[in-house]
């Protein structure tokens, strides 16, 4: 019922949309992705209309507890990369 | 960045193809996450993220305004997880 798609039915869908080849279209799917990536490691935001906005977050340390133990642990700071799916999309998938 | 600068960047290093090219594919891969999703389908990209449907049942609400109890209604919600890939390369 529920499938997972990768990167293969995506450049797939690339190859048959615009007849690139299977090398090319997984290429361009590969650039695309590392292009939003490096993006994100200079923390910018991206923003794809009618798909969404992903954003990088700092957060900041903070003490949490192990769930299975209970044992207090620091969290070190890190960024996180979030999504804000679009209007549109958020409609699509409530139809 | 915004879906036309990433168009952009992508035309300057592929001239073999035409910017309308490089638009649709970058059109087509989003529009299949969507239609995937729509399906209630997951997307999964190793070292990138995952994109999934999540059910958000019913709960009673607030109008902050008016502080007006209301009744929101169950709903599907897209959601991205990033990847162990992607976590690693923003925190290095």
């Amino acid at each position: 019922m529920s499938n997972t798609l990768t990167r293969s039915e995506i450049a797939q869908a690339v190859h048959l949309e615009i007849g690139l080849s299977r090398n090319e279209s997984s290429k361009l799917v590969e650039d695309v992705l590392e292009k939003m990536t490096e993006c994100f490691v200079k923390g910018e935001h991206v923003k794809l209309s009618s798909f969404g906005t992903f954003s990088v977050r700092s957060k900041k340390e903070r003490i949490g507890r192990n769930p299975k133990t209970g044992i207090e642990a620091r969290i070190s700071p890190r960024r996180v990369l979030s999504f804000h799916p679009s209007i549109s999309l958020r409609k699509r998938v409530n139809k | 960045m915004t879906k036309s600068e990433l168009i952009n960047m992508l035309a300057t290093e592929n001239p073999e193809l035409y910017h309308r090219d490089i638009e649709r594919i970058v059109n087509t891969i989003f529009e299949t996450i969507c239609t995937s999703l729509e399906k209630g389908d997951r997307i999964e990209l190793r070292g990138f993220g995952a994109f999934s449907v999540r059910e958000h049942g019913a709960r009673k609400g607030r109008n902050p305004r008016t502080g007006e109890p209301v009744d929101v209604a169950r709903k599907n919600v897209p959601y991205f997880k990033m990847g162990k890939g992607m976590r690693d390369r923003l925190n290095k």
